[in-house]
């Protein structure tokens, strides 16, 4: 005999996702989570975009890692509040799930966070999936990279709503094609604003902050 | 990747949705709605189910995933269209503005019981 009973796999995911995105608004924060695969340059693009914002718009950082807290210690050097999850204590998981987020930003004050970013785990595929309560997505791609990344791994440039094509000033010594990845990433996802950035350099860095404080002003107002 | 994560989801789920008269009645088949562009290794899934309901009453339950195919719709002119690879520019008017209908499901459509 069959039973009905249409319920998500992710439901419990996407309850908590939602219980996130509700503390995160009546605390009037603006969250962004970040993703990429590992060695794109998340840290370092998120080092050099946290000069730009702090200290005149108040940041705090939830960074998550299989292992170390490599990445923390390099991020809580810019002064901003950094919660470092491991992910191995959950299992190893390949993303940050929506209650790992919950149980992170206790560690935050959130009434003095106006933009929370969450560095994911550095996986093209799985954070994807994980709604964790944010208000936008932003991929990192790097020129180091295939060209063809964006149509191996199209669920994570079609749910982002901005691409950072990192490391450009590697490209005189590259043989790439960057023509061929932004219309990739166009044919995924056509609207979606492209910035292309060295983290490394800093060049192309103020298109892509300027985007950022817009959005968080959008829901700050 | 979290195909283990997904499996343990699935078993809560359907041992959750059996009615109390039900209580203690085998799971023999899980259907479910997997799309296209769900990050999901079919394969890999029913693996994991397989492990994790070994030696208990759920063991040899059948995972039956049902795909669903990626369907847009244009913004601009309205046109519906299922995708066959990831090309998201709407074929009638080459609008970028194109949202998903379908092909993200990892739904838990039913399940099914053995009858005494």
């Amino acid at each position: 005999m069959e039973i009905k009973v249409v319920r998500k796999v992710l439901d419990v995911n996407d309850t908590m996702a939602a219980r996130n995105r509700e503390l995160f608004s009546s605390k009037k924060v603006f969250v962004l989570n970040m993703m990429s695969s590992p060695g794109s340059g998340k840290t370092t693009t998120l080092e050099k975009t946290l000069a730009l914002l702090a200290p005149a718009l108040r940041c705090a950082v939830i960074v998550g890692d299989v292992c170390t807290t490599n990445d923390a210690d390099r991020l809580a050097r810019t002064g901003v509040p950094v919660v470092q999850v491991n992910t191995d204590a959950f299992g190893g998981d390949c993303h940050l799930a929506a209650h790992v987020i919950e149980k992170a930003a206790m560690d935050l004050d959130l009434d003095q966070t106006e933009l929370l970013i969450v560095e994911n785990v550095g996986n093209l595929v799985c954070p994807a999936e994980f709604d964790i309560g944010e208000d936008a997505r932003v991929v990192v791609l790097s020129v180091t990279e295939g060209e063809d990344k964006p149509l191996k791994y199209p669920l994570m440039f079609r749910v982002c709503d901005a691409a950072l094509l990192n490391k450009t000033d590697l490209l005189p010594h590259l043989d790439y094609d960057k023509a061929a990845v932004l219309a990739n990433i166009r044919q995924i996802h056509p609207q979606m604003p492209i910035f292309e950035i060295s983290a490394h350099s800093g060049d192309g860095l103020a298109p892509w902050v300027d985007w950022l404080k817009e959005q968080v002003g959008r829901k700050l107002r | 990747m979290h195909e283990m994560g997904l499996a343990l989801q699935i078993v809560e789920i359907a041992k959750a949705s059996l009615p109390p008269e039900l209580a203690g009645a085998r799971i023999q088949r899980v259907n479910l709605k997997v799309g296209k562009m769900a990050a999901v290794v079919p394969e890999s899934l029913r693996f994991c189910f397989a492990a994790i309901t070994r030696n208990t009453p759920m063991e040899g339950a059948e995972l039956f995933m049902q795909e669903v195919a990626v369907v847009a719709r244009c913004g601009a002119c309205g046109h519906e269209w299922t995708l066959d690879g990831p090309a998201f520019r709407c074929p009638a008017c080459d609008s970028g503005d194109v949202r998903m209908l379908s092909g993200r499901e990892l739904d838990i459509v039913s399940i099914e019981v053995e009858k005494d």
